[in-house]
């Protein structure tokens, strides 16, 4: 006997449930939504079909479904939270929820959850407070808390409920750095019960509500054997490991993010007093985080990349042509970097050409070198390795590049020699064949001055390394067209990266505003500074390497060809230092970390320190040196000024892919949200008054931008 | 036109792997690593487009127990859909070619327009094999209901079960292992060792030459190491362009110590390799826009009795597919001959001459053979194909002849054309 039911809500329910033979199964489905997310209206929702159940004598117990194909519950309704306006409002928030789990764990009938696809923060949660929690075995079954990477923590009782579950150091792992685990991963962790494949999802979870409901329970043996109890198993043990886990949180974040730390807290408190001082405790904290400014900033961000994920990157343009074989010109560094991404992320077959033999086989086998890393994390199986490892290929001749739908010059950074290399190319690409430049200091108009149709040419600007930097810059010339800018957005996208699109203008964006960043250091050596001082002013402003260290990271010779250019292009305002530069130290083969030596030394891969012969090299002596706070207030706002006057120029086609551009592009402190936000929050009026004092000082190089001013005289934003 | 059924195939083009001696510079690589590397820069090189291939052939003769299917595991290229069905075959020696010309039949009948065929063979991974009885105690001890039973079962291992087994290159009905034969037949046919030799030299030297001025290199990718520190493999490594008469004359005879001639200088060496060639409809090849290198005229295989000359059958081959092909010895202009042994070609060779053909030697293996080359018997029909294609369209020639000695006493010829 199967009855249906579904709760008294307004339009189409998300909750329906149907009973047979005494086990109700539940499927949730959000009409007119791509994922589950759970909203005030889901909450009463599931309120509500609980309380029905409960009271249905016929049903003994539950099976919890999703109805969507591809996806469990992808969280809580973000927005919202955005629309909390105070620490009491967002208390009460995660109080409400939390109540609402401990009904679900307090549920007189069993309930068992099946997940498919993915299953994080709220939705993860909310598996946690059921009573026994099956997984599809899919690689799209991701399960996990990533609610600090939003600057908040898990508040309805991910913090009690997942170290009870999993014990103390898995559950820290998973919530303090945000992580998301494949099912496989979860099932080993224990935070799910079973792993099957998904055409038996539903079948196994109703199975295994039906044998809750002949009184069985699941038996779960504590995890991690004997260290398993001597760190998370005891009082004693716990306290090394919160010890421990608290000086990698600060380690990590520098002391800027909050939220790890609230979450430890709010774990440790709660296995000290019980699950439901815990509890209050949890909510107490997402309060205060949730209107952190920093718990903002990174919200921000993550709307901002959404918004880039689905944007074409230009007005009006034709859908982009799906690459499915990408040539690759120039199998160095870049070139191979490039190559193992596209293979790893996008699963294109890769051609890779070089002048010669060896230079390829040495590109193809650093290509392989980023499969080898996901193999050996266990990210791939040995079988999508020797699949992916079989795209891979490449020669000495442009055999294979006439059906390459896009193809990637990676080669010498010389303008004759990349238009020899668009001329040959031309020669076998197909007819709607893309041809990219991955330059970062010519100007694409130049380079597609040598090309038969330029309307096919184009700039993609990768970071290096490729396979770790997140963003690409996609740099249309001045006769592109508007489907090889969607063609290379929407591949750059598949590799994995943010895109945004910059003008063709030198250094593009994000070379363009580190420019003066750079330079400073060069004035600041001067003026006396040392290397670890600006280093250290920078981290603890919230960069993840200083401007020095960022220099030998880029390489030396790179440097000087950038800041040649942009000197050049900007001289009136972007000056270098006096003195011989890093031109001397790039003369002694000191190229930055590729070479071992820059301004700090490194051997077997680590950084051992600033190399203090490299002061004499420069002609300077580090004697104290301007103060700290003026040190780091001349390389933010000889940034952020730059920014502003790219921003005026149209470099970038808003302040949020600006932003976007800083922190994926350096690394820019994502808590203060890019260096528009920043000036926009220190307010416009008082970086210019700033900037006036630093120009008197120091010269026109600070003269603050004709943006800055503008936005200063009216009050202005940069985000209205 | 007599023999000729069906329509038209072309050789659109062939490729290669370098061939290179058993244990060295591919021992690393299976099989089926060689086949799809060879299968992929074929793709390459013809910028074909994957959805285009119809069937993929390949012929393997000491097939690994692991990748039983080589040809499937090709058309599992991640270039190609994964539609594509595919076969393994094989006609020992003339594996390949009998690749090429399945592929051909099924072609020309209109089940297909365009296949990839080729053959594969790694001897440096040849499948070491358990004694039959240690195989038997394996499988008992897998069906044993309980441990006891399956530990009373291993208990019945001997030390001598645990010796393994090499697959010998001899015939399973004679015993007579292929050099043996090839022994023979020098004996029977009175071929001298001196003649062996001045014809082993030969292979090397015009080798080393089609390998010096590229026409033999063309047809070969580079393989690529797979792991830092391995070399590139650009060349064959069994062509010795140095070698000399006086030089080969010190080998000792391998099979026959006291009366034999036949050595490992005037032998083809084992050998790692694989080829790939791309064969179309005439139509498919002209709607693709690809310019054919050859057509396919006729074929013909024969077998003599194993007991008998074991290398002898191409002369019962040759004149069949001449005959299909309708033309005659003297219309050729190329002639592509394997060599197996030296003894074996100057038996072949001699066959010929008994049927009153004139033999030039000048449009003979014009670069070198199997002896110089290498024989990875899986592999070596496709080379033969593509290097006497290729030549035929160098030099321009109407009509190119390939001839294969196989184990089992077979022979194999194809009659190519090239307009």
């Amino acid at each position: 006997m199967a009855t249906t039911a579904s709760p008294p809500t307004r339009g189409a329910p998300a909750v329906t449930w149907e009973v047979t033979d005494g086990i109700a199964t539940v499927v949730f489905d959000l009409k007119n939504q791509q994922v589950n997310v759970i909203s005030q209206a889901v909450k009463d929702e599931f309120t509500a079909c609980f309380a029905a159940l409960a009271d249905d004598p016929s049903v003994r117990a539950v099976a919890f479904l999703s109805g969507k194909p591809d996806n469990f519950i992808a969280g809580a309704d973000i927005e919202e939270f955005v629309r909390l306006g105070s620490a009491a409002e967002a208390e009460r928030l995660a109080a409400e929820g939390q109540e609402m789990l401990e009904r679900v764990a307090r549920f007189p009938k069993p309930i068992a959850v099946g997940i498919h696809g993915a299953c994080l923060g709220g939705g993860f949660e909310f598996a946690l407070a059921c009573h026994y929690r099956v997984a599809s075995d899919h690689p799209k079954t991701q399960i996990g808390l990533p609610e600090v990477q939003l600057g908040i923590l898990p508040a309805a009782g991910g913090c009690q409920r997942l170290p009870r579950l999993v014990g103390v150091r898995a559950a820290l792992d998973m919530i303090l750095a945000g992580k998301t685990e494949r099912s496989a991963k979860a099932f080993r962790l224990g935070m799910v019960d079973e792993l099957v494949a998904p055409p038996i999802l539903a079948e196994i979870t109703i199975a295994a509500a039906r044998r809750m409901a002949g009184g069985w329970r699941p038996k779960r043996k504590r995890r991690g054997g004997f260290v398993g109890f001597l760190l998370d198993g005891n009082p004693l043990g716990r306290r090394l490991v919160y010890r421990t886990a608290r000086k990698q949180v600060l380690e990590r974040t520098g002391g800027h993010y909050p939220a790890p730390l609230a979450a430890l807290d709010a774990v440790e408190y709660g296995l000290k007093h019980g699950i439901a001082e815990g509890l209050k405790r949890e909510a107490q904290l997402f309060g205060q985080l949730a209107v952190t400014d920093v718990s903002r900033k990174l919200v921000q961000i993550f709307f901002a990349t959404n918004q880039l994920k689905k944007d074409p990157g230009v007005a009006n343009a034709l859908p982009p042509v799906r690459v499915q074989r990408l040539g690759i010109v120039g199998s160095g560094f870049m070139g191979s970097g490039i190559a193992g991404t596209a293979v790893t992320q996008a699963e294109v077959d890769v051609r890779m050409k070089d002048a010669d033999l060896g230079r390829v086989a040495q590109g193809i086998l650093a290509a392989r070198a980023i499969l080898d890393d996901r193999l050996k994390r266990r990210r791939i199986t040995k079988y999508e390795y020797a699949r992916l490892v079989a795209l891979l290929s490449g020669s000495d001749t442009y055999a294979g590049f006439g059906r390459a739908e896009l193809t990637i010059e990676a080669v010498f950074e010389d303008l004759g020699v990349k238009q020899q290399v668009l001329r040959e190319v031309e020669e076998v690409l197909p007819l709607s064949g893309v041809f990219a430049s991955n330059t970062s200091t010519i100007p694409i108009t130049r380079i597609a001055e040598a090309a038969r149709d330029p309307e096919r040419v184009i700039g993609m600007h990768f970071f290096s390394p490729v396979a770790k930097m997140p963003l690409l810059e996609v740099i249309p010339g001045a006769r592109t067209a508007s489907q090889t800018v969607s063609t290379a957005v929407a591949f750059g996208r598949r590799m994995g990266k943010t895109v945004i699109v910059v003008r063709d203008t030198p250094g593009f964006w994000v070379n363009r505003i580190l420019a003066p960043y750079a330079n400073e250091v060069g004035h600041l050596l001067a003026e006396g500074a040392s290397i670890e001082d600006i280093d250290s002013m920078a981290v603890r402003f919230g960069f993840p390497v200083g401007p020095v260290t960022l220099l030998d990271e880029v390489g030396l010779d790179v440097a000087i060809k950038v800041a040649g250019v942009m000197q050049e292009a900007y001289g009136d305002h972007i000056v270098p230092a006096p003195g011989p530069g890093i031109a001397a130290l790039v003369k002694e083969g000191r190229l930055g970390r590729k070479s071992g030596r820059g301004f700090y030394i490194y051997r077997g891969g680590k950084k051992r320190g600033v190399d203090e012969s490299v002061y004499g090299l420069l002609g300077v002596h580090p004697n104290g040196g301007p103060r700290p706070a003026e040190i780091l207030q001349r390389l933010v706002l000889g940034m952020v000024n730059e920014a502003a006057r790219a921003v005026g120029e149209g470099v970038v086609r808003s302040p949020r892919d600006g932003d976007i551009g800083a922190i994926f592009g350096f690394g820019f402190p994502p808590f203060r949200g890019g260096p528009l936000r920043y000036a926009d929050d220190l307010g416009a009026d008082r970086v210019v008054a700033d900037l006036e004092r630093l120009a008197e000082r120091y010269g026109v190089r600070f003269a603050p931008s004709e943006v800055l001013q503008e936005h200063a005289r009216s009050g202005t934003k940069f985000y209205a | 036109m007599p023999g000729l059924n069906g329509r038209r195939v072309a050789v659109v083009a062939g490729v290669r792997t370098p061939f290179s001696k058993a244990g060295t510079s591919l021992k690393d690589a299976r099989a089926v690593d060689l086949a799809r590397y060879a299968a992929r820069e074929l793709l390459e090189r013809t910028n074909l487009d994957g959805n285009e291939i119809d069937e993929v052939i390949f012929g393997q003769v000491v097939p690994s127990a692991l990748v039983p299917n080589v040809g499937r595991e090709v058309s599992l290229l991640p270039q190609l859909p994964r539609e594509i069905p595919a076969y393994s075959l094989n006609r020992a020696c003339a594996s390949a070619n009998q690749a090429i010309t399945a592929a051909q039949d099924q072609i020309a009948l209109g089940n297909a327009n365009v296949i990839l065929a080729g053959g594969a063979e790694a001897l440096s991974d040849i499948p070491i094999l358990a004694s039959r009885r240690l195989a038997d105690i394996l499988v008992e001890a897998s069906k044993a209901k309980s441990l006891g039973a399956r530990i009373r079962t291993f208990a019945k291992i001997r030390p001598r079960d645990l010796v393994p087994v090499a697959p010998a290159i001899a015939e399973p009905s004679t015993g007579e292992s292929m050099g043996q034969s090839a022994e023979k037949m020098a004996k029977e046919n009175h071929i001298s060792r001196e003649a062996q030799d001045r014809w082993a030299l030969r292979s090397h030297k015009l080798a080393a030459e089609g390998t010096a001025d590229g026409r033999l290199t063309a047809e070969i990718a580079p393989w690529l190491p797979t792991r830092p520190g391995e070399p590139i493999v650009q060349q064959d490594n069994g062509i010795r362009a140095d070698t000399s008469l006086e030089q080969m004359a010190k080998l000792k005879p391998v099979f026959d110590r006291r009366y034999g001639s036949v050595t490992a200088a005037n032998s083809s060496p084992l050998t790692d390799g694989a080829s790939a060639v791309l064969l179309m409809s005439a139509e498919a090849a002209q709607a693709l826009g690809y310019e054919p290198l050859t057509f396919i005229r006729s074929y013909a295989v024969a077998a003599v009795d194993p007991g008998w000359q074991l290398l002898q059958a191409p002369i019962f081959a040759v004149p069949m597919a001449l005959e299909r092909a309708g033309i005659q010895w003297k219309d050729l202009g190329l002639i592509e001959l394997h060599e197996a042994f030296a003894s074996q070609v100057l038996s072949n060779l001699q066959g010929f001459a008994a049927k009153g053909w004139e033999i030039n030697e000048d449009i003979i293996n014009v670069m070198g053979g199997s002896i110089a080359i290498g024989h990875p018997f899986g592999a070596t029909g496709g080379r033969l194909v593509t290097t006497l294609s290729n030549e035929m369209k160098r030099r321009d020639v109407q009509f190119g002849l390939i001839s294969v000695c196989a184990q089992g006493g077979m022979g194999f010829a194809m009659v190519l054309e090239r307009r």
